[in-house]
């Protein structure tokens, strides 16, 4: 064995290491969202219940200042624009937050966002220390592409807190799947650091490959605010109407918590809005890539096909949300439907189903 | 400064906002009204539905759904083995499977039926929504709607500027920023040097999300097309080829070789190409040891009539291009070259045989050897076949087996049985070039033992009772390569670009209107209203509201909060008694105004 695979292996070695110590972090932080919530739960501010029962006209409004813009003549007070709620919403405010208002809750709210990022860095050192001792894009098998899935989603999560978006709420269920995946990952689908067959050398690994990556990532992101949608939405809905059943005392303290179910409808829009012109052009760089590599851009291989049947069903969606009598649940169905098939094209197809993409290896 | 809002429903379908919420997008509106009338009636009712958003929808929706099956039963165009086998494995399901179309799905009746009636549906709703757009960029953003209160942004306040200063003001800014505006006695009496008298702006922007819309639509028409002309005027063929050897265009030249139903074979284009070397070179050692680095065809090429040859190499991906056509590189394995003598001492055979891998990763290949012409030393017909492994890297003895270590040709063997009889060339049917019919062969066999060895290059082999021997000369490398023919791939490189621009305008531009009043309000002083109202998914309409608002306070600055005791009717504006009447610019909002569109 020559120096440099000793060196490679050493560094194959260093990201395995890596990559178990970031779970290891990413464990703190999820016990520390746990600790948010529980904290958060003693709280006893029932704002959704409020503004539905109140009167309507009162809690109807919201305000929204113009930007601040330094230097206004800002002797009298500046025009407040007013805006009223789409068609059919509730009009109830967003939960505060996992913490649910306490101290306490805060506190370790924060702490587990301090401890994603440290688990995030070691993450990504991980990930990059593979690439580095295969010495090329660290996506070349299905471990590879779990543990780099997992950084971007992360990476996704923090950029929107630095926005200062409010996403604090996705903390929790993000960091869980995050470790599931890893371990997933580390147990099941583990390859030891290895080439890649000639097949898939070619810059157009990079670009296709990454923006499926970015693309999954994200569209995870609104598929959790899909679900949390529903959710959220038969709660407020069960809230409206005091005469019907109303919500246990466990899914009242936790969905009270989360944004308002039109505002998780809307991130969630926008994220798979967003992020859709993104994956279609993952398909046609792969189309590209294919004709290049295959010879026909299209040939109904069963990861092209679960790539279309996505690319379809998100479509459907949009679509969706465009129709009478189709947004809202329905609509929220149809993404729900659509991010499971991607996720299908990723396990499913490289574990069940033979075909060219097979050699990415399991 | 105070808001009123009441109970809600969709601004974009308000009644109160008439005209001004009208046309924001093409999208065909639904209509669930059954038809009354007879045949004309029904048809055109089924055409409504067929080109309903909610139609389109289901028929997504079936796309997707019927696109599954084709992924997970063997389909023969990918695997015809694989297809084979399962009607072999299922009796019952075979067969209704096969009915189904199950094992052509992307060919099948039934989801051609989908993607047509999709495509129908889509070309009846691009059309009447292309001519929608025309009158909307032809006609003017409709007037300011009677309360502006009523919509999902507002914003008001009080000046001590003259209205026809801040209409003017806004006009500018609006114009700016690159709306659309409109203020029909604003500009009419603009372009006469006088001064507006008109109380209301309107304007519009984001046209853009529409064209995008509609160009993303149309490209996916554009890429059906394309992928239609593709598969009807394609052609495929295989070749696999031993080094030294060479390929020219034609049909009989290949060993498979399909095409689509419009292509014409004399339409293939003249040029052919010899495999001049193969290089293949894996990792030695370390964790990695034996996975290929560099697989690369060198080959000599010439094309169309001058015939003028030049030097190249074909990778994995990276194709030769060459008079319209391209040459893939799909696979590559071993050739053991043999000479064959016959009984007479004749050469009757000599060349290259590519063995096909069995393995691989380490590429324990077999093949056969079919000499149709040999004879035995007295001259009988004694047609010769061997069968035999190859391996490049032998293990050694002490491995047991005959199956190679490493990929590289680092200590090749070659192990042969051999037959002879009547190979069953003669009929004239065509045979599997890697498979010995063994029906009518008898295997050489020395004291009821087949006659077998492994052999070094240099090394040969000799029959029993003099019938010949053959001699392992060496190995050279094969490369099978595709040679294809596909019309409309630029087509549809240029309707996937054109979608995805289309699609990314759609989704990111937002479009909106706005408008501004100022009006002198009961006191005399300018109250200014500006309002806002885009599609239900725009968050940046109350911003871009907020942010218009503050760029019109220099123009509009802020009066003091109403004093009853301040307002003097002399500083109030001549205006003040018509602006009490309930009819004010909202006149402009004619529904005529947007619907003209
Ligand atoms: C071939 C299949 C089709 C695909 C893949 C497709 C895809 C899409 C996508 C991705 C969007 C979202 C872009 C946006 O929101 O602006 C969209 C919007 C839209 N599509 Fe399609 N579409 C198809 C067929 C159709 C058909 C048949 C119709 C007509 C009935 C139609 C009418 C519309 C309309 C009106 C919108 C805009 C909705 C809005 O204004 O928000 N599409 N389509």
């Amino acid at each position: 064995m020559n120096l440099a695979a000793a060196a490679n292996e050493n560094l194959a070695h260093t990201s395995n290491v890596l990559i178990y110590s970031a779970m290891a972090v990413y464990t703190l932080a999820f016990l520390a969202h746990m600790a948010e919530w529980v904290f958060g739960s003693r709280s006893k501010v029932a704002r959704t219940a409020a503004a539905l029962t109140e009167e309507k006209s009162a809690a109807s409004a919201v305000t929204v200042q113009s930007k601040a813009k330094a230097g206004g003549t800002a002797v009298l007070d500046r025009p407040k624009v007013v805006t009223r709620s789409a068609a059919g919403s509730r009009d109830v405010p967003d939960g505060i937050g996992a913490h649910g208002g306490t101290e306490k809750g805060d506190l370790y709210g924060r702490i587990a966002v301090s401890l994603t990022v440290l688990a995030w860095l070691i993450h990504v050192g991980g990930v990059v220390s593979r690439a580095l001792s295969v010495q090329r894009a660290p996506w070349g098998n299905m471990y590879e592409f779990s543990t780099t899935f997992a950084a971007v989603a992360v990476a996704v999560y923090l950029i929107l807190l630095t926005a200062k978006k409010n996403v604090r709420w996705i903390g929790l269920p993000l960091v869980t799947t995050v470790l599931l995946d890893l371990g997933l990952a580390i147990s099941v689908l583990y390859t030891a650091s290895d080439q890649l067959v000639p097949a898939l050398h070619s810059y157009w690994l990079w670009i296709h490959v990454s923006c499926a990556i970015i693309s999954g990532a994200v569209l995870y992101m609104g598929a959790v605010a899909t679900l949390l949608y529903l959710f959220r939405d038969r709660y407020e809905a069960k809230l409206a109407n005091p005469a019907g059943k109303q919500p246990g005392a466990f899914a009242k303290s936790v969905l009270e918590r989360l944004p308002a179910a039109a505002s998780l409808d809307k991130f969630a829009y926008r994220i798979n809005a967003t992020v859709f012109p993104l994956w279609t052009f993952t398909i046609i760089a792969g189309a590209i890539w294919a004709e290049a590599a295959w010879g026909r851009y299209w040939g109904w291989d069963p990861k092209e096909v679960w790539s279309f049947i996505t690319w379809v069903a998100y479509a459907c969606y949009l679509h969706a949300r465009a129709t009478a009598g189709w947004k809202g649940r329905k609509a929220a169905y149809l993404a729900l439907i659509a991010f499971a098939c991607y996720l299908f094209n990723y396990y499913g197809v490289n574990i069940f189903v033979t075909g060219l993409h097979s050699y990415a290896g399991v | 400064m105070a808001a009123k809002t009441d109970t809600h429903s969709d601004p974009a379908q308000d009644a109160d906002l008439g005209a001004a919420g009208s046309q924001l997008s093409t999208a065909p509106k639904e209509e669930v009204s059954l038809p009354s009338l007879g045949p004309i009636g029904w048809a055109r009712w089924f055409w409504r539905q067929l080109t309903s958003m909610r139609v389109a929808l289901i028929l997504l929706f079936l796309l997707s759904l019927g696109a599954v099956p084709g992924s997970l039963i063997p389909q023969t165009s990918i695997d015809p083995v694989k297809v084979d086998q399962f009607q072999k494995q299922h009796d019952v399901l075979g067969p209704i499977y096969d009915k189904l179309g199950m094992f052509h799905v992307y060919s099948s009746v039934w989801f051609s039926a989908i993607y047509l009636l999709l495509f129908i549906s889509l070309i009846g709703c691009i059309v009447p929504r292309t001519w929608q757009f025309v009158g909307q960029l032809r006609g003017r953003p409709p007037g300011a709607p009677r309360r502006l209160t009523r919509l999902p942004a507002y914003a008001t306040w009080r000046t001590t500027a003259e209205p026809e200063q801040v209409l003017k003001a806004a006009h500018r800014t609006l114009k700016k920023r690159r709306f659309r505006t409109h203020s029909p006695k604003l500009s009419a009496s603009l372009e006469q040097g006088g001064t507006p008298t008109g109380t209301s702006v309107a304007a519009e922007k984001g046209y853009l999300r529409e064209a995008g819309n509609l160009i993303f639509h149309i490209a996916l028409i554009v890429m059906l097309v394309a992928f239609a002309i593709g598969n009807l005027w394609k052609s495929e063929g295989g070749k696999l080829i031993a080094e030294g050897d060479g390929f020219s265009n034609s049909l009989t030249q290949f060993d498979d070789f399909k095409s689509g139903s419009f292509f014409d074979t004399d339409d293939l284009e003249p040029f052919g190409f010899q495999l001049d070397k193969f290089v293949a070179t894996y990792e030695r050692g370390g964790p990695q040891n034996g996975t290929p680095r560099i697989f690369r065809a060198d080959v000599t090429y010439f094309s169309g009539a001058d015939g003028k040859e030049h030097k190249t190499s074909i990778k994995v991906n990276e194709p030769l291009d060459i008079g319209g056509d391209r040459v893939y590189l799909l696979s590559h394995g071993y050739a053991p070259d043999v000479t064959v003598k016959d009984g007479t001492g004749k050469v009757v055979y000599e060349g290259a045989v590519p063995f096909l891998p069995q393995d691989p990763k380490n590429f324990t290949s077999s093949g056969v050897v079919k000499v149709p012409g040999a004879k035995t030393k007295d001259g009988k017909k004694n047609q010769l076949g061997f069968q035999g492994f190859f391996v490049p890297t032998f293990g050694g003895k002490g491995s047991g087996s005959m199956f190679s270590v490493f990929p590289a040709l680092d200590n090749p063997r070659l192990t042969l049985t051999a037959y002879h009889g009547d190979l069953g060339v003669d009929s004239g049917l065509p045979q599997n070039v890697y498979q010995l019919e063994t029906k009518n062969l008898k295997q050489y066999k020395v004291d009821g033992r087949a006659v077998a060895q492994m052999m070094s290059p240099g090394q040969s082999m000799k029959l029993p009772g003099g019938d010949g021997s053959i001699k392992f000369n060496g190995v050279k490398q094969w490369a099978s390569f595709k040679i294809s023919h596909q019309p409309g791939n630029g087509l549809a490189l240029g309707g996937a670009v054109a979608a995805l621009l289309g699609l990314a305008g759609s989704l990111f531009i937002q479009r909106r209107r706005v408008w501004v009043r100022a009006e002198p309000g009961p006191d005399g002083v300018t109250v200014v209203e500006i309002a806002g109202l885009g599609r239900s998914e725009s968050p940046k309409l109350p911003e871009e509201l907020a942010d218009l608002a503050y760029t019109l306070q220099p123009d509009a600055p802020q009066a003091p909060e109403p004093d009853p005791e301040a307002s003097d009717p002399e500083d109030s504006d001549p205006h003040a008694e018509d602006s009490a009447e309930p009819t004010d610019s909202a006149g402009n909002a004619d529904p005529s105004e947007g619907a003209r569109a």
